[in-house]
């Protein structure tokens, strides 16, 4: 008997902004076969949107094209695939971006780009409202008009169907905009296995594959609670890698002698994390039951995932909306022993009458107390934060108007030398204020986005 | 019998708009029906009346020996809105493992479960 055939799918980032040396790690440290690589949060694509208005060649997550140059070698000799949603609002900018860097490293004609566009619905927004589709927020039920001439960014989130499509035109290097995070890893399993388009255990077998490692180390022993002062080598942590088999069942690991831990609790961490109703995680390919995967330890650092059960999809796209939604600024000082958290309520007590003389009335306007309460609440119980040897007073406003949220950043830095005592922790200066770009998420119909696949090279 | 859930359960926690999501994970796989019969919608509830603004939903996951709950109105508006230092909702996981439930002196014998005698 042969032994099943193995595809390796490594993540190697888990947000813009993770370890740069990560993509490099995987590729490097043992087989793989796909690169994955996640760049896009909710509000990431409001920040290229921003990008591109001010630079026609930007819009994209810039950190891609370094990663490609640490593993161009890789992908050039070894055959190895890239699957990033590194495209954010302008795809063809990422990919020709990545393209100038290997013919500047003499790899000209030696990658072949799938580009995929079509999530884009900004042009296309007030088109659609009037053909009916009012876009509701999900979670308040509003519809769009309400914020339509604040919008900055609309994007639906696609599945793996662009992707399969375009490695199956030979892409060795995909960039997508708005994907789902999952459809990275999935995507490449469907193409690999022949997965069809109604097999939905499988498809949501490579969603769920997806959802473990689409947060990088978070599955391998990183931000885990479980016995966390035994997990060793955090400074080398191994980023996760699903070995997957054609029947949909998968062992995530990671490399030999790499830091950090995969076990059955690191995992588990991981599958309830964003989690909603775990009966029925929609995506645009299938509907995944979370309460189907079964878990077994399967040697060091090897955990088998299987029974993976999936429904048919919905007949909806999610809808990233990006809008401008006001100012806001947080202030912070930090007070010390003796009476530090009284010195702090103090602080606070003064400087929102001085808000009230000034006639300063915010929309929001939130205080804590770092040490006693700020991450706890109440629950952190009467007592906390009495006799710590320093508390941090933080305050934060809200407001559409930012002249008024400018103000409330010159009455922190006063409170040094006129407020209560042993106060310091200032060297910051003043606190900045920013434009709140808000996340709205809502609903299209599947019928209205068409994606487009190109391959460049 | 007083068994605070930090010393029978794990937790990790997250966000999706103002919703925060904790999932509770038994630390051991024969101490899950405790947490599914004791750790109830209700007791939740109370647990976080003080915390958060909106309800709470309560899933089971068996098979992970994992109960999820979605707390709204848990991140002051949530995302870029909110103010908060835990505006994605990361440590509702530690918060939700100070509840300490009161689980019948024989079922906690049986199950071989922690006492907490603190306050």
């Amino acid at each position: 008997m042969t032994a099943p055939r193995i595809v390796r799918v490594a993540g190697g980032q888990g947000f813009w902004g993770d370890s740069l040396d990560a993509p490099r790690q995987q590729v490097e440290n043992g087989p793989v076969d796909y690169l994955m690589l996640d760049y896009l949060a909710e509000v990431t694509m409001s920040i290229l949107q921003k990008q591109k208005e001010r630079d026609p060649a930007m819009g994209y997550a810039r950190d891609f094209v370094g990663a490609m140059e640490s593993v161009l070698d890789a992908v050039v000799t070894r055959g190895v695939k890239v699957i990033a949603n590194a495209g954010g609002v302008n795809p063809e900018a990422c990919a020709a971006a990545v393209l100038a860097m290997a013919a500047s490293r003499g790899a000209a004609g030696k990658l072949k780009i799938g580009v995929i566009t079509g999530d884009n619905l900004l042009p296309r927004i007030d088109e659609l409202i009037a053909a009916g589709h009012e876009l509701r927020n999900m979670d308040t039920g509003e519809p769009l008009s309400l914020v339509r001439d604040r919008v900055i960014a609309a994007n639906a989130y696609i599945g793996s169907t662009p992707i399969v499509e375009a490695l199956a035109r030979g892409a060795n290097v995909v960039i997508v905009g708005r994907s789902t995070d999952t459809a990275l890893t999935m995507a490449p399993l469907r193409h690999e296995f022949g997965w069809g388009a109604t097999d939905w255990n499988q498809l949501a077998a490579g969603i769920i594959a997806g959802h473990i490692i689409e947060c990088g180390a978070q599955c391998s022993g990183g931000n885990c609670l479980y016995d966390w002062r035994s997990i060793e080598r955090l400074e080398d942590v191994g980023y996760p890698i699903v070995e997957a088999q054609a029947d949909g069942t998968f062992v995530v690991t990671k490399h030999a002698g790499t830091g950090g831990r995969v076990s059955v609790p690191t995992v588990s961490e991981q599958l309830v994390y964003e989690m909603g109703d775990p009966h029925s995680y929609i995506t645009p390919d299938v509907v995944a039951d979370f309460t189907s995967i079964q878990l077994t330890a399967d040697g060091t650092d090897r955990v088998r995932v299987h029974g993976i059960v999936g429904r048919p999809a919905t007949d909806k796209l999610k809808v990233s909306i990006a809008y401008r939604a006001g100012y806001k600024a947080v202030g912070s000082l930090v007070y010390a022993w003796p009476d530090a958290l009284e010195k702090a309520h103090a602080a606070e007590r003064i400087l929102r009458a001085r808000l009230d003389r000034l006639g300063l009335k915010f929309e929001h306007i939130l205080s804590e107390f770092v040490g006693a309460n700020a991450t706890h609440g109440p629950l952190a119980g009467p007592d906390a934060g009495k006799d710590a040897p320093e508390v941090q007073f933080r305050i934060g406003v809200r407001d559409a108007d930012r002249k008024k949220v400018e103000r409330f950043t010159r009455e922190i830095a006063p409170l040094v030398l006129n407020g209560p005592p042993s106060v310091t922790g200032f060297a910051g200066g003043r606190p900045k204020v920013e434009e709140i770009v808000a996340y709205w998420p809502a609903l299209v119909d599947k019928t209205v986005v068409t994606t487009h696949v190109e391959v460049v090279s | 019998m007083k068994v605070r859930l930090l010393d029978i359960a794990h937790a990790r926690s997250g966000d999706k708009g103002d919703t925060a999501n904790v999932g509770v994970i038994a630390l051991k796989p024969e101490w899950y029906p405790v947490l599914a019969k004791h750790l109830t919608l209700d007791r939740v509830v109370s647990h976080f009346r003080d915390v958060i603004e909106g309800g709470v939903e309560r899933y089971e996951l068996p098979n992970l020996r994992a109960l999820n709950f979605l707390l709204h109105g848990a991140l002051d508006g949530g995302g870029t809105l909110s103010l908060k230092t835990d505006a994605q909702g990361k440590v509702y996981s530690t918060a939700m493992l100070r509840l300490v439930l009161d689980v019948p002196d024989a079922e906690a014998r049986a199950a071989g479960l922690p006492a907490w005698n603190g306050k």
